[in-house]
C-alpha cells in the first residue's frame, strides 16, 4: 500500500473535470485507490465521491494506493494534482 | 485523527425540521460561538446560580427555563450577583435560555464580557431538553461513510455496494424509475444513533440526490423523477453486495444461511448478488426486499419451504410403514 500526501495547487479546487479527470486515470489501474481529506476517504474511482470531498485550492490530499501496480497509481494520480489538472 | 470538532455555531447551523427544530438564536457572546461542546449532555445550572459550584458539569450546554430565569430576574432586582461572576469562569460551551425569555441584563452583560454566547429558544425548557437531546446523540452518534448507493425499495431501506463499474447506480436507477426512492448515491454516510439503528444520508447536501451514470455523466434525479423520488435518510437494513459473476464461486442457491456485515457494530444482513449480461438486478432487488419484509413479518420463505419438505418426506415415510412396501402382496 502506497499513501502520498499531495497539495491542490488549482485555484478552483476539485470540481466536476479534475474529478473527471482524477476518475479517468484511477480507471485504468488494477489497484484500489482512494483519496483523504481530513477523515474522509472516498474511492478515487468514483466521481460523486471526489466531488463530496469538497477539497478547495491548497487543500491537502492523501492518495492512497493498494495492489499490484500502486506505484504508476500514485504517480499518475499526484501528477494530475501537480500538473494542476491541465488548468491555467 | 481528530474528529472534527462540534461548535455552538454548527449547533446553530443544524439543517432541523419540523419535530425536531430548535429555533435558536444568538443574542450576545458572539465572539464565543466557535466554542466546542464537548459532551452530548445538557445541564440545568439552578445550582451553579445560587453559588454552589461542586461536580458542577460545566462542559455541558447549560439550560435555563423559567426557574433559573426568574431566579436570575430576582438576583437582578435585588442587586445581588450570586453565583453569576462565578459561571463565566468556566469555559462554558453557551448558555440556552427557554420560553423566548432573554437574560436578565445583568447576566448578558457578563456573558458579552466573558464571551459566552447566549441562545434563546421559543420552546417551552421541557421540549427543548428533549429536541436538544435527541440532536446532540445524532450528532454525537458513531459514523462512518461507504461507497454505495442507498435506495429505499417497498420501504426497505437497501444499500448497493460493490467495485465501481458493477453497475450500482444502473441498478438505482431503473429502481427509481420503477417508483423506489434514492437516499445518496456513491457516498453513504452512516450513523449508529441508539446503539443498533443505522441511519444513511447523502454526505452533502449541495450535491445530494444526484447520480453518475456513465454515458450520461451527471444527472439530477429530483428533477428528473420528482421529489416523490428522492428520501432524505433512511435506515440501513439490508445489503446488496453486487459483484461480477464468478463461476467459480458458490452463491446461495437456498437463502437459509444468513450472511451479515458488521457496520459500526451492527449487523446488517448481507446478500452477495451476482451480475451478468441478461440478469435483471432491479427485479431481484425488489424480490429481496419483499423477501426482507417477509421476514421481518415472521415468514422466512427459505425456512417454510425447507420446513414443508422435511414434514413431507416424513409424512411419506409414515405412509410407507404404515401400508408397507408390498402392501398388494
Amino acid at each position: 500500500m502506497i499513501e502520498k500526501m499531495t497539495v491542490i495547487k488549482n485555484r478552483a479546487g476539485i470540481h466536476a473535470r479534475p474529478a473527471a479527470l482524477i476518475v479517468q486515470t484511477a480507471g485504468k489501474f488494477k489497484s484500489k485507490v482512494f483519496l483523504q481529506k481530513g477523515d474522509d476517504r472516498i474511492n478515487a474511482k468514483s466521481i460523486m465521491g471526489i466531488i463530496t470531498l469538497g477539497a478547495g485550492f491548497e487543500t491537502e490530499i492523501k492518495i492512497i494506493t493498494d495492489g499490484e501496480d500502486e506505484n504508476e497509481a500514485a504517480e499518475a494520480i499526484d501528477r494530475l494534482f501537480q500538473n494542476r489538472f491541465e488548468e491555467e | 485523527m481528530d474528529e472534527k470538532r462540534f461548535t455552538v455555531l454548527d449547533l446553530l447551523d443544524l439543517d432541523l425540521k419540523e419535530h425536531d427544530a430548535l429555533e435558536l438564536r444568538c443574542i450576545c457572546g458572539r465572539k464565543g460561538l466557535g466554542r466546542h461542546i464537548s459532551a452530548p449532555d445538557i445541564n440545568r445550572p439552578g445550582l451553579a446560580l445560587s453559588g454552589f459550584f461542586e461536580s458542577f458539569a460545566y462542559q455541558r450546554i447549560q439550560l435555563i427555563g423559567r426557574g433559573e430565569a426568574a431566579y436570575l430576574h430576582l438576583l437582578a432586582s435585588e442587586g445581588k450577583e450570586g453565583g453569576v461572576s462565578k459561571i463565566f469562569s468556566f469555559p462554558i460551551p453557551c448558555f440556552i435560555f427557554a420560553n423566548d425569555e432573554p437574560p436578565a441584563p445583568m447576566f448578558a452583560e457578563a456573558a458579552e464580557a466573558a464571551d459566552c454566547p447566549i441562545l434563546l429558544s421559543d420552546l417551552s425548557s421541557t421540549e427543548l431538553s428533549s429536541r436538544l437531546m435527541r440532536v446532540l446523540t445524532n450528532v454525537f452518534a458513531p459514523k462512518t461513510s461507504v461507497h454505495g448507493v442507498l435506495v429505499e425499495v417497498y420501504g426497505i431501506g437497501i444499500l448497493l455496494t460493490g467495485e465501481s463499474g458493477v453497475g450500482k447506480s444502473e441498478t438505482a436507477l431503473e429502481l427509481i424509475e420503477r417508483g423506489h426512492r434514492l437516499v445518496a448515491d456513491d457516498v453513504v454516510e452512516i450513523r449508529c444513533v441508539s446503539g443498533n439503528i443505522l441511519m444513511g444520508s447523502g454526505a452533502n447536501k449541495v450535491i445530494g440526490h444526484h447520480m453518475e451514470i456513465r454515458g450520461l455523466g451527471i444527472i439530477n434525479v429530483t428533477h428528473l423523477f420528482g421529489v416523490g423520488a428522492i428520501r432524505d435518510k433512511k435506515q440501513v437494513q439490508l445489503i446488496c453486495a453486487l459483484e461480477e459473476w464468478d463461476a467459480a464461486k458458490v452463491y446461495d442457491r437456498i437463502g437459509t444461511d444468513e450472511n451479515t456485515l458488521d457496520i459500526l457494530g451492527v449487523h446488517v444482513p448481507q446478500l452477495d448478488i451476482p451480475v451478468k449480461p441478461g440478469r435483471n438486478i432491479p427485479i431481484i432487488i425488489e424480490t429481496a426486499a419483499m423477501n426482507e419484509r417477509l421476514k421481518k413479518m415472521g415468514y422466512h420463505s427459505a425456512k417454510e419451504f425447507n420446513q414443508n419438505i422435511l414434514r413431507w418426506l416424513e409424512s411419506e415415510s409414515a405412509r410407507d410403514v404404515y401400508f408397507g412396501r408390498d402392501d398388494s402382496i
